[in-house]
């Protein structure tokens, strides 16, 4: 119940919100929100730490770009087609991927990106540094026109509550009770009789398309797909969002991918640009050491402490 | 309890939505004039165009005087990580959120374009300073695009026509692989073939490369004349560290396509004298330039760069149509400054055509050798002047914004 309440303040302090706030970084907020969560899905819910999610944030952004570019789909059937994409490569990443695990799965979804980098790196299609620019919004459904940020940031909201709601039924399902039994004791699970690796599966292909579904909204707002979004430095930052915020908690990733994006927003500019890296490194290692189930983490623990 | 929630729901729903009637903000006609400065900070174009751009445009912005329109000019900085989406997200909040007329600074050409294209849309002037594609004044031409200082279509006919011309006539190329890469590779070998020479092949190199070992190997293999460096910044200066330990300055000639002053004084004057580039701007060229270089060097630490010459040149060019026209209104800014000829230490001989395009003389240069130099700021001598018309292309019908 409690959760409930807490779900409805969030929900309304983001309707309201782009009344004070600039739409599209609040959009940006929501989509790394929607990605983090989907990551913490695999990290936070299964035990799986991939270091590779950025190859399913860069494609759902690239299909979604060239679709909206080049075959007039409207941006509803471009979104739900990178996100498709996103899903496919999930599904064919997680097959080979669930076969190992701990430190050599992170290494397989690693070199798994890189081949993916290299591939939109080299494609003719991705136009190479230069990115997919000039992505148009188009008009959704045909008939509602997204170029009015407060409109576009309206859709985003829409859509990551739906990818919100989807993962946290995901999670509160006989599914993702497995899912945790997986976590806790891998070996345990297997005797009880479930097919552990194919559990772990398609926890990946969920959370993959999820996160393509983020990258597709992300190329929308920003009219823009670009190598960013499918370097390593971003499986990093997503790892780092969800850490932050308190990994295996549902709230957390959404705090986490706010306080990461908001600082990176904030500090790009003026006199502490050049230290930003060195900032958000410190953040990590001091997260790391001193408060390891992150902010929301620590928050539960408070109050189980103390009420 | 599902009941009160219900009705918590819609009232927070319909609250909301009564609250935000959108509104969204375009281009400002407040008659307050703000300028924002994109650069590379601690990128691969750090020297040619990171603090040194932002420095230069706050030296325009004293000289000017601070004031326009009976108001304080404001300016605002930003690190663009060399990135089109850093970018495209820093011009965007500027212009919807901030306020900002005009975007100047710009190095690489896939920031410019993803700028030039939020610019286009909410009706704001990009002034270019940076970077070297002509697609700006071409296949992605705008009404509000500025292209200063130089482009590809420059470099080409100033150092590849001579080359070619003289007999050097099988090329090989390491191309920085975006945008303005392609379009230099592109030019150049247009050039070539035009004047009878071809190209044998070519090598595509992330931006940031630091190990260029391969694709120097690729080059000594391919049995050219020349390797040309369709690149730029640090780039350039690893190649050609790398093509010297691979012994290949040796065996072929390496063109440097793109040579910023910085990064001419970074190379081996060993391996470096004697190649031959093109420059938009040379510090030491008469005491119009070196006086001007001089102030820019207190402040800075540095001599400038033909981009931090321009990024000054062209804020003043766009600071006097203000206040010429009276207004911060964008077409009319755009008018008269396409209406007035530049003229400054930088911009000689110079012409603002419609299409966005800077017109002005280029300079045909020769790195000196370690023995021809007399300090660490003396790198180039100046063989001629390449007069604007012969250097640029003509300008297309389509980008015709008169």
């Amino acid at each position: 119940m409690n959760n409930m309440k807490l779900n409805l303040f969030l929900l309304a302090l983001a309707l309201l919100a782009p009344t004070v706030l600039y739409p599209v970084f609040l959009a940006k907020v929501l989509c790394f929100a929607l990605f983090a969560c989907a990551f913490n899905l695999l990290l936070g819910f299964a035990g799986l730490l991939s270091f590779g999610h950025a190859a399913f944030l860069g494609t759902g952004g690239y299909v979604t770009g060239y679709l909206m570019i080049n075959s007039g789909l409207t941006p509803e059937i471009a979104i739900i087609l990178g996100t498709l994409a996103g899903g496919l490569l999930g599904a064919i990443f997680g097959k080979l991927a669930v076969k190992r695990e701990g430190i050599y799965f992170a290494m397989v979804t690693l070199a798994l990106a890189q081949l993916v980098f290299f591939f939109y790196l080299q494609a003719p299609f991705t136009n190479g540094e230069d990115g997919l620019q000039g992505v148009p919004r188009g008009a959704l459904f045909g008939l509602i026109d997204l170029s009015n940020n407060m409109v576009m940031y309206y859709f985003v909201l829409t859509i990551f509550v739906a990818g919100y709601w989807l993962i946290n039924r995901t999670v509160h399902s006989p599914f993702g009770q497995v899912l945790k039994a997986i976590r806790e004791n891998e070996d345990r699970a297997t005797s009880l009789g479930y097919d552990v690796n194919q559990y772990k599966w398609l926890a990946f292909v969920i959370s993959a398309a999820l996160a393509a579904l983020a990258g597709s909204t992300k190329t929308l707002v920003f009219e823009l797909a670009s190598l960013t979004d499918v370097h390593w430095h971003m499986s990093g930052e997503v790892i780092l969002m969800t850490l932050v915020g308190g990994v295996g908690t549902i709230f957390g990733p959404l705090l986490g991918a706010g306080f990461i994006v908001t600082m990176q927003n904030y500090l790009s500019g003026g006199e502490m640009g050049n230290y930003i890296h060195i900032i958000m490194g410190a953040v990590f290692v001091i997260c790391v050491l001193s408060f390891r189930s992150g902010i929301v983490g620590q928050l539960m623990k408070f109050k189980r402490n103390n009420f | 309890m599902k009941k009160t929630n219900r009705t918590l729901l819609s009232a927070v729903v319909s609250g909301a939505i009564a609250a935000t009637i959108a509104c969204s903000a375009q281009a400002t006609t407040d008659g307050q004039v703000k300028l924002g400065i994109l650069a590379d900070m601690g990128g691969t174009y750090a020297d040619i165009c990171g603090s040194g751009c932002v420095i230069a445009a706050e030296m325009a912005i004293e000289d000017f005087g601070g004031n326009v329109l009976g108001k304080p000019i404001e300016m605002v900085s930003a690190d663009s990580q060399l990135k089109p989406d850093v970018a495209s997200a820093i011009a965007r909040k500027w212009v919807e959120d901030e306020g900002v007329d005009a975007i100047g600074g710009l190095v690489s050409s896939a920031v410019s374009g993803a700028v030039s294209k939020v610019n286009a849309d909410s009706k704001n002037i990009t002034l270019i300073s940076g970077s070297a594609s002509n697609t700006f004044t071409t296949k992605t031409c705008s009404p509000y695009n500025v292209h200063w200082t130089y482009n590809v279509v420059a470099l080409a006919n100033g150092t590849v026509k001579p080359m070619v011309q003289a007999g050097k006539k099988k090329w090989f190329f390491i191309t920085a692989d975006y945008s303005f890469g392609h379009a230099l590779e592109g030019m150049a070998s247009k050039v070539i073939n035009e004047n009878g020479g071809e190209v044998l092949g070519n090598v595509r190199a992330p931006l940031g490369t630091t190990d260029f070992s391969s694709y120097i190997l690729q080059a000594q293999a391919s049995g050219a004349d020349v390797v040309a460096l369709a690149n730029a910044g640090n780039d350039t200066v690893n190649a050609l560290k790398a093509a010297a330990e691979f012994g290949l300055t040796e065996q072929m000639d390496v063109a440097g396509l793109l040579v910023f002053t910085p990064n001419a004084q970074a190379m081996d004057p060993a391996t470096a004298g004697g190649m031959r580039l093109t420059s938009g701007f040379y510090w030491d060229m008469d005491d119009e330039t070196r006086q001007w270089s001089k102030r820019f060097e207190q402040r800075h630490g540095a001599i400038p760069s033909m981009i931090h010459a321009g990024v000054y040149s062209v804020t003043m060019h766009y600071l006097n149509a203000v206040k010429a026209a009276g207004t911060d209104d964008t077409d009319t800014v755009m008018k008269t400054m396409k209406a007035t000829k530049p003229n400054d230490f930088f911009a000689r001989n110079a012409t603002l055509r419609p299409d966005g395009r800077m017109v002005h003389d280029m300079l045909y240069v020769e790195i000196k050798k370690k023995d021809e130099r007399k300090d660490k700021n003396d790198i180039y001598k100046i063989i001629k002047v390449i007069p604007g018309d012969e250097a640029y292309s003509p300008m297309l019908p389509q980008c015709n914004f008169s």
